[in-house]
């Protein structure tokens, strides 16, 4: 028996992977950053916190594959170790912040009345703040940490999700399905997991998606101003903002290798959603 | 034999802002088990609002549900709490829906919506639950039905679709089968298709049957007694022949009447009993009913009294009951 479903599991997977191939790639970009980030140790040619007066911005070569910063520091194995800290907070803060504003937004929008109405205040006063000076506060009054950053990177990304989801579960709760769920005697918290829920995935993975790439940006934003994951451990973020401003004419290799690894999680990220998006609906399927 | 679905006094309003809608008002009928009987009238009527009362998914506020009892096999529904209602509907009394195309979960895929429904009421098992599912399609005569179950409902036609609603309604052999209009979203072929299933389904298990529809052709060809009803009320309850053959209210007159028959006003020389007659003006509205009969404004027979007294509905032939000052 579960010989058999696998069997349909892989069958459905080399499927989908021939129906997007554009989904393959995003996902062949994403497995590489999450290996690379998983194995850094292993991975990186040279210890990224081993400073080296001599080759203080050394251009990229045979030793330094992609130069190395201003204290000598291997640009390469730095971004390997980064992307542990990157993809943290990024899948970190994602999965937080969607899953949180996905139950905020499914119980406005279910129990609705004055519940509703007080979360939806809420989350128009901190959508009123900037995602960055909401994240300032929270870490600044936390601490810095890794753990630190992604709660308080995650927590601005709740009302966006919230209210998606709210106004997505508000359409789906009219649909005659829901009311057939009813006339079979189903209670209302079964209905909304089991039927609305499932329903509104297509929305909450482009969100999510998309939400990934303003993570990454975040947290570069909270390092520059001291406030991210503390030194010396390298951050793709910290990386480009303590390089952008001083060295970008003449050491180009600073700000182009970390601005191309998050370009590329970003985009690898937004070609997996869209695909994942499309596979996941079974009216795409046939 | 005692009827399985006992309707008495049910009125049911909405609270809007335009005032007080009484959608549905003391409403009586009975139905005995491997019954049909058929609730209609015009869009509007209260119909699906009757229908909707009887499983309680009127939306509360702004409607109310604020006499009456439906009783099923001598429970009373209205009496009973949201959890001990939620245990009867589906098990005891269940529903099918108007729209087919979207009264399933595109993201499930049948057999297991329908085992779903079966796990909640009969504690059954998955496996147990899916091979109900299956013998439930098989039942409803969908060819293939293990790999029907195993399709989403986008991958089945309109007709399918509504014969898998009737699966999923009868899964747990309810005694009371509340369908709204089942086969208005059909065509034609389809529709006798499903009318014969629901009433060789009805045989097998017994079930009563309340048929809501506005289509005169269905209510012969499937019920054996008919409701008539307009803006809220029931004004006529017959046996289906007799009903057909002298219907003593004007409107069922009227509705009888604007039915087209084939042949029928084919030329020009038509006498003028063939003509296809129509009901002039329109339904009132239900928050601003006329204080006597509400049909009196469009009937050619009205006088004085019926403007300003609601007739009672009363026995005015043997089992043939109207709602007229003038039958």
């Amino acid at each position: 028996m579960s010989a058999t479903i696998s069997h349909s599991f892989w069958n459905n997977v080399s499927y989908n992977a021939r129906r997007y191939p554009l989904g393959v790639a995003g996902g062949i970009i994403m497995i590489v950053f999450v290996l690379a980030a998983i194995f850094a140790s292993a991975v990186a040619p040279l210890d990224p916190f081993n400073t080296n007066a001599k080759a203080s911005l050394a251009a990229p070569g045979p030793v330094y594959l992609m130069g190395a910063d201003m204290m000598g520091r291997d640009v390469f194995s730095r971004l390997i170790h980064g992307a542990r800290v990157s993809l943290a907070v990024a899948l970190g803060a994602t999965i937080i912040g969607s899953g949180i504003g996905c139950a905020v937004g499914l119980a406005c929008g279910y129990i609705g009345g004055w519940f509703d109405l007080l979360v939806q205040r809420v989350t128009e006063v901190m959508q009123a703040l900037p995602l960055l000076v909401m994240a300032l506060v929270i870490t600044a009054s936390l601490g810095p940490s890794l753990r630190n950053t992604i709660v308080a990177i995650a927590i601005p990304l709740i009302p966006t999700v919230a209210r998606v989801i709210r106004s997505n579960v508000l359409s789906l709760r009219e649909m005659p399905y829901v009311e057939a769920a009813k006339a079979t005697g189903m209670s209302e918290w079964r209905i909304a997991i089991i039927h609305v829920l499932p329903n509104t995935l297509a929305p909450l993975i482009v969100l999510a998606t998309a939400q990934l790439g303003s993570t990454i940006l975040t947290e570069a934003s909270l390092s520059f101003l001291g406030l991210g994951v503390p030194e010396p451990y390298p951050s793709w973020g910290r990386m480009l903002s303590e390089s952008a401003a001083e060295y970008v004419r003449t050491a180009p290799w600073l700000v182009i290798y970390p601005g191309l690894a998050i370009s590329l999680v970003v985009f690898g990220s937004n070609l997996l959603g869209d695909a994942l998006r499309d596979a996941l609906d079974p009216r795409q399927r046939d | 034999m005692a009827p399985v679905l006992e309707v008495s006094g049910l009125s049911t309003v909405f609270h809007t802002r335009r005032g007080l809608v009484r959608a549905v008002q003391d409403v009586s009928f009975s139905v005995n088990a491997g019954e049909t009987l058929a609730i209609v009238g015009e869009s509007g009527c209260g119909k699906t609002i009757t229908a909707l009362s009887l499983m309680r998914l009127i939306p509360q506020p702004p409607g109310e549900i604020v006499s009456g009892s439906v009783k099923v096999d001598g429970t009373d529904l209205l009496k009973l709490s949201e959890p001990e209602m939620r245990k009867m509907r589906g098990s005891k009394i269940a529903m099918i829906f108007q729209e087919p195309m979207t009264a399933l979960n595109p993201l499930m895929t049948v057999g297991k919506q329908i085992a779903e429904m079966v796990m909640l009421h009969d504690g059954a098992s998955k496996q147990v639950a899916r091979d109900r599912a299956v013998e439930m399609l098989h039942h409803v005569r969908i060819p293939e039905p293990a790999r029907r179950a195993r399709e989403y409902p986008h991958q089945m036609s309109g007709g399918m679709r509504q014969r898998a609603m009737i699966a999923m309604a009868l899964a747990c052999k309810p005694k009371v089968l509340v369908a709204d209009e089942p086969t208005t979203a059909l065509d034609v072929t389809i529709q006798a298709q499903i009318l014969d299933l629901i009433g060789d389904l009805q045989k097998e298990f017994g079930t009563a049957v309340v048929l809501i529809t506005h289509d005169l052709g269905v209510v012969a060809e499937v019920a054996q007694r008919v409701v008539v009803m307009y803006a809220g009320r029931k004004v006529e309850e017959a046996a289906v022949g007799d009903l057909f053959a002298h219907p003593l209210h004007p409107y069922p007159r009227g509705l009888l009447g604007s039915i087209p028959r084939v042949g029928s006003a084919r030329g020009l020389d038509v006498s003028p009993d063939e003509r296809l007659r129509e009901i002039t003006g329109m339904v009132p509205a239900l928050n601003d009913l006329p204080p006597g009969c509400a049909f009196a404004p469009r009937c050619s027979l009205a006088d004085a009294k019926c403007h300003a007294q609601v007739p009672p509905f009363e026995l005015k032939q043997p089992d043939h009951f109207a709602a007229c000052w003038q039958a």
